[in-house]
Formats: structure tokens, sequence, C-alpha cells
């Protein structure tokens, strides 16, 4: 306690030698004196590793490079996101339906990486919505969302989606207790329950299914990891507020001494489920696809098998864990399971093996509503004295040590998992959230860097008003101690994140979509087929793009009422070619259409006059060519529908 | 022609059925933006991109400077060619197996002047799409033309064009050198048993 004390003292004396330091070409704080050669990239040379960010309130996913902190592209999942047209072209509005309709916004918190033999494979990542409780599926070839499936019974689908072995399952937890299932009910009295939902993850497509769901006691189930090697049948989810306080948690839920992590033998719970011990429920929950066609579709799907703790014996335990526990991580071995406790003093590190043991021996200390309550000392392989202020999350470098980020005092701990010694501590600029060791979460971790995902930035940066920017840090672990080695601004809030080496990625990656296999319902594969069609008040406008036009580029006999969908396909099939497509008024965003792709935007003209139509993706030396003019009449006009290009007949 | 010759020279014509696969030359295209190149394989029955999409991209480039777009059908050689090469790799199995030294003259004429129309063709079509540009192009240059070189390498505006024989292409040129060599010391050893 006293050495954190002096830490966080060593802290503020840092920053006041920033602010006196100011404008100066002084040393980097904090950094090691060979960061810069370490991290630099040449122009023109690749990153070693891919990372995957979240962006945390952004909806989205940030990928960055490793070593050297560059942002690379900016992947759409939960959000609508205009630069792209996500979620404003017909072809993928469906994503982002929901049981609620269509939601344009989520809370991304999690990325995760495919899992095969215990090693990240880097064919899919994962990420759960925090809001409207969803996860997603990102394809890597093309670096897009290709499925999102709703959790329903729950919310706060924060400990989600931290994968089972083997990719096997998705999960996800209920942070926020409710109703299960939800009804009316008075808030105070009322008895709450929470869900801990399993969805099964197809091993060659990476299709999702939601499989069962675990109905237990109303706590806050927080974050989550499976188990590994000896444990890998089993799942950990961490919980808090075993007070079950409904208002002013921040004290009415830090009152008890131990709170709980729930193992759930998953293996049992598949077993329950196929004897038919699982009841029906019928809560509405979307499930969104891209077909074959490349167009997102949405289903509403209304059954799913919840399983009751009384019908299914042996399958969750409790282990009692200090102080509303955050993290829970499983070691590469699989024995050891790292809790967090925010408010705790030490880290608790439970064994798999003792866990087995004291379930054998029924070494229980009471239930609660019906989960038996494994004894402490029974279950604990060893604590970590002195882990500094607020230890949250732990990864792991495969060779036999444990990091910890540590949010109060603002620093990474380094601890031994043979006598759970802390040997290093490295302070971070500022309050660190999850930090993250490429495949640090996996059997076989890559090692090499650790990165810390942090809350606060204050004087790391040039000042942008109110708001600062977001940011991570990028810290050497190839020897004993921890080197800094480089900040880097994020997006939203970089919750968590993934790093995996570029050779697992890169060399797969797609470059065009096939213009002869498009399937878009409303394709057009040459400029000869090029129409527009009317059916009633839609105008259906196929349209072509190719460096450096469209056809048509001249349209008749659009009347004010209509809805005009210009379905573009982008002829080109050549590498970095999208076409960019933006009407004046649209009321929706661009379309960024990538090669071989349709993509659809929806226009609805509000006024008679002209309206032109540009490339707004600069694609070649005569991109500000690229553009076309629609002539809209009043409702009821006796101007033709006309257009050129294809049987077309205006201006010829 | 002794034995081992004829058996030489049937190896040799043997080995020309490769071209029925293997592409005879090829034509790459590399600019600042396409530091990974462009690129054209030309066999005696197809054209085709290196790459899968390298030929629609080529031909969308070409568009630019007004270049007649490359449709593989159009080429009335790619019919024949093969029929011809049919008839070489006949007669030139005939020759080894009746080894006689006149027909094996004949045999290599005939092979060289195919190979000389060939690479004319070539010429001849490169001309053609390097001049015969659409007026309304959108890039015009006056005095420019885009032809590509027959051998060796060629700056037409950013692109640097490059032209070699394949692996068919080599096999050809092997093929032939073979048999003139075969031819040559034929006609030295006749010389000598005439003398």
């Amino acid at each position: 306690m006293s050495s954190s004390l002096a830490r966080r003292i060593a802290g503020l004396m840092s920053v006041a030698a920033v602010v006196a330091g100011c404008g100066t070409a002084g040393a980097p704080v904090g950094a090691a004196t060979d960061a810069a050669a370490r991290v630099y990239v040449a122009p023109g040379h690749y990153d070693e590793m891919y990372a995957f960010l979240s962006g945390g309130f952004s909806g989205n996913v940030t990928v960055y490079g490793l070593p050297s902190g560059r942002l690379l592209q900016q992947i759409p999942v939960f959000s609508q996101y205009p630069e792209k047209g996500y979620g404003y072209s017909e072809q993928t509005k469906a994503m982002l339906n929901t049981s609620y309709g269509f939601i344009p916004w989520d809370d991304a918190h999690h990325p995760q990486l495919s899992i095969t033999n215990g090693k990240s494979d880097g064919r899919w990542l994962f990420i759960n919505g925090n809001n409207t409780p969803r996860i997603a599926r990102l394809d890597l070839t093309r670096f897009e969302t290709e499925e999102i499936i709703e959790i329903p019974n729950s919310s706060g689908g924060h400990g989600s989606p931290f994968l089972t072995d083997n990719s096997g399952y998705v999960v996800s937890a209920t942070r926020f207790s409710l109703p299960t299932p939800q009804r009316d009910m008075s808030i105070k009295d009322g008895e709450f329950g929470g869900m801990l939902s399993f969805v099964k993850v197809d091993s060659a497509t990476g299709r999702m299914r939601l499989a069962f769901q675990i109905h237990v006691p109303g706590y806050d189930y927080d974050l989550s990891r499976s188990g590994k090697g000896p444990s890998k049948d089993w799942s950990f989810f961490t919980s808090y507020n075993s007070e079950q306080a409904k208002t002013l948690l921040e004290s009415n839920a830090s009152q008890k001494d131990k709170d709980y992590i729930a193992a759930v033998n998953r293996v049992a719970a598949e077993q329950c489920v196929a004897s038919g011990r699982a009841k029906d429920w019928t809560t509405p929950y979307a499930h969104n696809t891209v077909g074959e066609d490349g167009v997102a579709r949405s289903e509403i799907l209304r059954s799913q098998k919840v399983l009751e703790i009384a019908d299914c014996p042996g399958l969750v335990y409790f282990l009692p864990t200090p102080k509303s526990p955050h993290g829970v991580d499983v070691d590469p071995t699989g024995e050891f399971i790292v809790a967090g406790g925010k408010l705790a003093t030490v880290i608790p590190v439970h064994s798999f093996s003792k866990l087995q043991k004291a379930i054998a021996d029924k070494a229980f200390d009471g239930e609660l509503g019906g989960i038996p309550v494994l004894k402490y000392e029974a279950i604990i392989a060893g604590e970590v004295e002195n882990p500094g202020l607020g230890p949250l999350h732990t990864e792991f470098d495969g060779k036999g040590f444990a990091y910890t980020s540590v949010f109060i005092s603002s620093e990474i701990i380094k601890f031994s998992l043979t006598d759970f010694k802390v040997v290093d501590r490295v302070p971070a600029y500022y309050s660190i959230g999850h930090l993250m060791i490429p495949g640090g979460d996996t059997e076989q971790p890559f090692g090499k860097y650790v990165i810390a995902l942090n809350k606060i930035t204050k004087d790391r940066y040039l000042p942008t008003g109110p708001e600062l920017t977001q940011s991570a840090q990028l810290y050497d672990i190839t020897g004993d101690k921890m080197k800094l080695l480089l900040d880097f601004p994020t997006t939203g809030e970089p919750h968590y994140a993934q790093a995996i080496p570029a050779s697992l990625i890169k060399d797969r990656q797609q470059k065009t979509y096939s213009l002869a296999d498009n399937r878009d319902p409303h394709v057009t594969k040459a400029e000869k087929d090029v129409k527009v069609v009317r059916q009633g008040t839609k105008v259906h406008v196929y349209m072509t793009a190719i460096r450096s036009h469209f056809l048509p580029d001249m349209i008749e006999g659009i009347q004010v009422g209509d809805s005009v969908f210009f379905h573009v396909t982008n002829l080109e099939q050549d590498w970095d070619v999208p076409h960019g497509f933006a009407m004046l008024g649209a009321q929706n965003a661009e379309l960024l259409v990538m090669p071989g792709q349709t993509r659809t935007l929806t226009w609805q003209p509000m006024r008679a006059g002209v309206y032109p139509f540009y490339c707004t993706d600069f694609c070649s030396a005569l991109h500000q060519e690229m553009q076309g003019y629609l002539r809209v009449s009043a409702k009821g006009a006796s101007v033709p529908l006309a257009w050129n290009g294809g049987a077309g007949t205006l201006g010829k | 022609m002794p034995r081992w010759a004829r058996a030489v020279l049937a190896a040799g014509v043997l080995a020309l059925g490769s071209l029925y696969a293997a592409p005879l030359w090829h034509i790459g295209l590399t600019a600042p933006q396409y530091p990974e190149g462009l690129g054209l394989f030309i066999g005696i029955d197809r054209i085709t991109g290196e790459k899968p999409q390298d030929l629609q991209s080529i031909n969308g480039l070409n568009h630019y400077i007004g270049m007649k777009e490359i449709v593989p059908a159009s080429f009335p050689e790619l019919r024949y060619m093969p029929i011809l090469l049919g008839v070489l790799i006949g007669t030139g199995l005939i020759v080894a197996a009746w080894g006689n030294r006149r027909a094996l003259y004949a045999w290599t004429a005939l092979f060289a002047l195919g190979a000389a129309a060939g690479l004319v063709d070539l010429w001849r079509w490169g001309h053609d799409y390097g001049h015969d540009l659409n007026p309304r192009a959108a890039i015009k240059i006056p005095g420019m033309s885009y032809q590509p070189p027959v051998i060796g390498g060629k700056q037409l505006l950013n692109f640097h064009a490059d032209s070699w024989p394949a692996l068919g292409g080599w096999v050809a040129i092997l093929v032939l050198s073979l048999a003139v060599a075969l031819a040559v010391r034929e006609w030295i050893s006749a010389r000598a048993r005439s003398a």
C-alpha cells in the first residue's frame, strides 16, 4: 500500500515534470531510450502485427499496425458510418436491426480473435455491443462485419464475447439484471435475474446460433473468460453487486467482503439441454447475416433454450472473490484463474485443480440461489500482495508471468505465476483499463509487447478542448523490465484489443469482389445493361461506375414524391479502386462501392429541378469529371422516363 | 540422321506439345500506381491476364488513351495457331522417324518461318492497338503512340512496358535452336561425306 502511494506520488511528480518541461525537447516521459528505433517503421514497410482495438462508444473497431501505432482502418460494426455508407445503403441497413427495430449505435467493448488449437488464427474477429446486447462477427479477409446476433433476456452485454476453447462458443452475460423474462414490475421490490448466454460458432463458416442460456441470480455479471487445456469445458463469469442493490450501486454494491465468480460447467449444460431439461422461452431477438449475394438480411427469432439452476445440478459454482471483481483471466495452462478485484488489496489467483477437488469434496460454504458457494481457502492458489490500487485485467506472456492492469494507481504490474510475487511495475499514462499482450489470452501467446488501453490522457497530447484524445500505450516485455515505447491516440474508448502477427492475416486479403460472381439482386454487370425502371412511385436506377464515368449520367422523368433507388455497381476489378456516389439532398450518406460490388442509395427528391451526383472517392485522373445529372419534375408532369446508356434514348 | 539425332529431334518436337498449355509471350506493365504490376500472357489459343483481373484492368486503363478493348475472341490467330502447331509437331515426328536430311532442313525452315510470322503478327497487332486510337479519348498527346515492344522494354506515359518470351516461348526458341543445330550438323557431315 505504502509503495503504491509512493508510486502515485512519483506519478504526480512526473506530471509536474512534464508541465515544467512543457515545450522543451526533453527526453520522452517514461519511455525507453531506444524507443524511437523500436517503433519506427520506415515508409513503405509493413508493421509486424495487426492490432484490433474496440472503438468503444464509436461502435466500431479500429485497426492499428504495431509497433508503429499507425491507424490502418476503421471497421463499422454497431454504428452507422457515413464514410462507407454502412447502415445507410440498402445492402447494409439490416445489419443494425434488432428486436427493438433499427438501432444505429452501440457501445463496442471486447474484440476477440477466433482461435484454433489454442492459438489466434486470424479468421474472424468477434465483438460485443454493450447497450442493446449483441455480438458481431467480422470477416478478416475483407475487414467487414458479416453477422450480428442479438442476445435476448439480457442487458448490458459487457461480459462478452470471450470465446471458449477452439472458437466453440461466444458468450454473453447480463450486467444489469432485469425481470427475466422482461415484464413490468417494481424496481425496488421486484426480483431480477441474470442470464449467461452461450452462442455456438460454426467451425467452418463462423455462423452464430444462440445455443442456450443459463438463468442465474440477479447480480451484475461483468466479465468472462473460458478455460483452456484441463479447464476447457468451463467458463468463468465475474459478478459484483451480490447485494442486489438497485440504486446508488457505487456504495450499495460495495458492502460485502466478497462477491462471486460464477464457474459454469459447459459440458454439463450441453448435456442438460440435450436431455430436454431446458425450458423454451419466446423472447424475440434479431439475427442479421450477409447472404451469398452480399446483402444483409435480418431475421427475428423467437425461441431460446433456458436452463434453470434447479433443473441441472452441477451446472454452476460460485467462487468467492474479494470486493467487486472485474476481470477474470485464465492463464495459458488453464490452471490459474486470476481475478481483478476493483476494490481489493490483493489479486486472488484461483486454482482449477483445487476447484475440481473442492467440488468433489463438497467443500461448500452454503449456497446462493441454488448455486453452491465453494470455500475460498479450498480453491485459492495464492494471493498477489501489493498489486497497487484497483487491479482490473490480466494477460499472460506464456513464459510464466502475468501482467495486470491497475486502474487507480495507473500502472501495469508483472507477477510470477510460480510464487505470485510482483517482479516489475511500470506507470501507465493514465488510468489504464484493459491491457493486451498479443495472444495473451490464449494458450499460445505471441508476446513481445503489452498495450495499455487508457481511460485518461490529460497532458500526454496537444489539448483539443474539453474532450481529449483517447489513447493507448505500447510497452516492450521482451526483457525482465517492461519498457514504454510509444503513446498512440485511438478513437472512441479503446476498451480492449487483440493483436496477431501480420503474416496470419495479410496474405489472405481479398482485393476485389468478383464482378462475374456478383449476385446482388440489383447488379448491372455491363454498361449495355444499364436502365431506369419505374414501379409506381419507386424508380430503380441500374447504374454502373468505372473510371471515370457513371452510366446513365443523364436521367429524366423523375417526379417529386418518388423514391429513387440508385443501384450502383462498380465495374472495376482492380485493387484499391472504389467509387463513391453522392446525391445532392440525399438524407442519408454517400455510397462507397468496392470493385465488383453493388450498393444502393435511396433518395427522395423534394423539389423540382436538376440535381447533380458525383463520385466522392478520388478514383482517377478524371475523377472530377465523374458526375451526372438527374431531372426532377413536378408530381404528375408529362416528362417521360429517359436515360442515356444501354437501351436508353437520352443524349443519342 | 543418326539414331541419337533422330531421338533428340523427336524429344524436342514432343516438347513443343507444352505450348498447348504454356504461354508464348508475356507483356508486363508497371507504374507508380501499379507497383505489383499488370500483365498479359499470350498463348497459342488464348490471351489472359497475369492475375485474374489484369486483362480487364488493362482494358480499363487503355480507354483513357482511346485504345481498343483487347477481346481475345477477336483474334483469328488464336483459332488457327493450335492447328498449325499440330501440323508442326506431326511433321516433326515424321521427320524424326524418317531421318531424312533434306526433310529436316525443310522442317526447320518451316518452323523458323512460322516463328518469324508469329513475331511479325505480334508486332502488327501491337502497332494496330498502339496507333488506332479513338479521337475522342480523354488523354491525347500529339505524336504519342502506345505500341508495346515485341522484345524489350519501353516507357509508355506512366507505364513501363516489358515484353519477353514466356515459358512456352523459351521452349519454342530452344527447340528451334536444337533443330537448327541438328540441321547444321547434318549439313557439315553430308559435306564431309561428299568431299
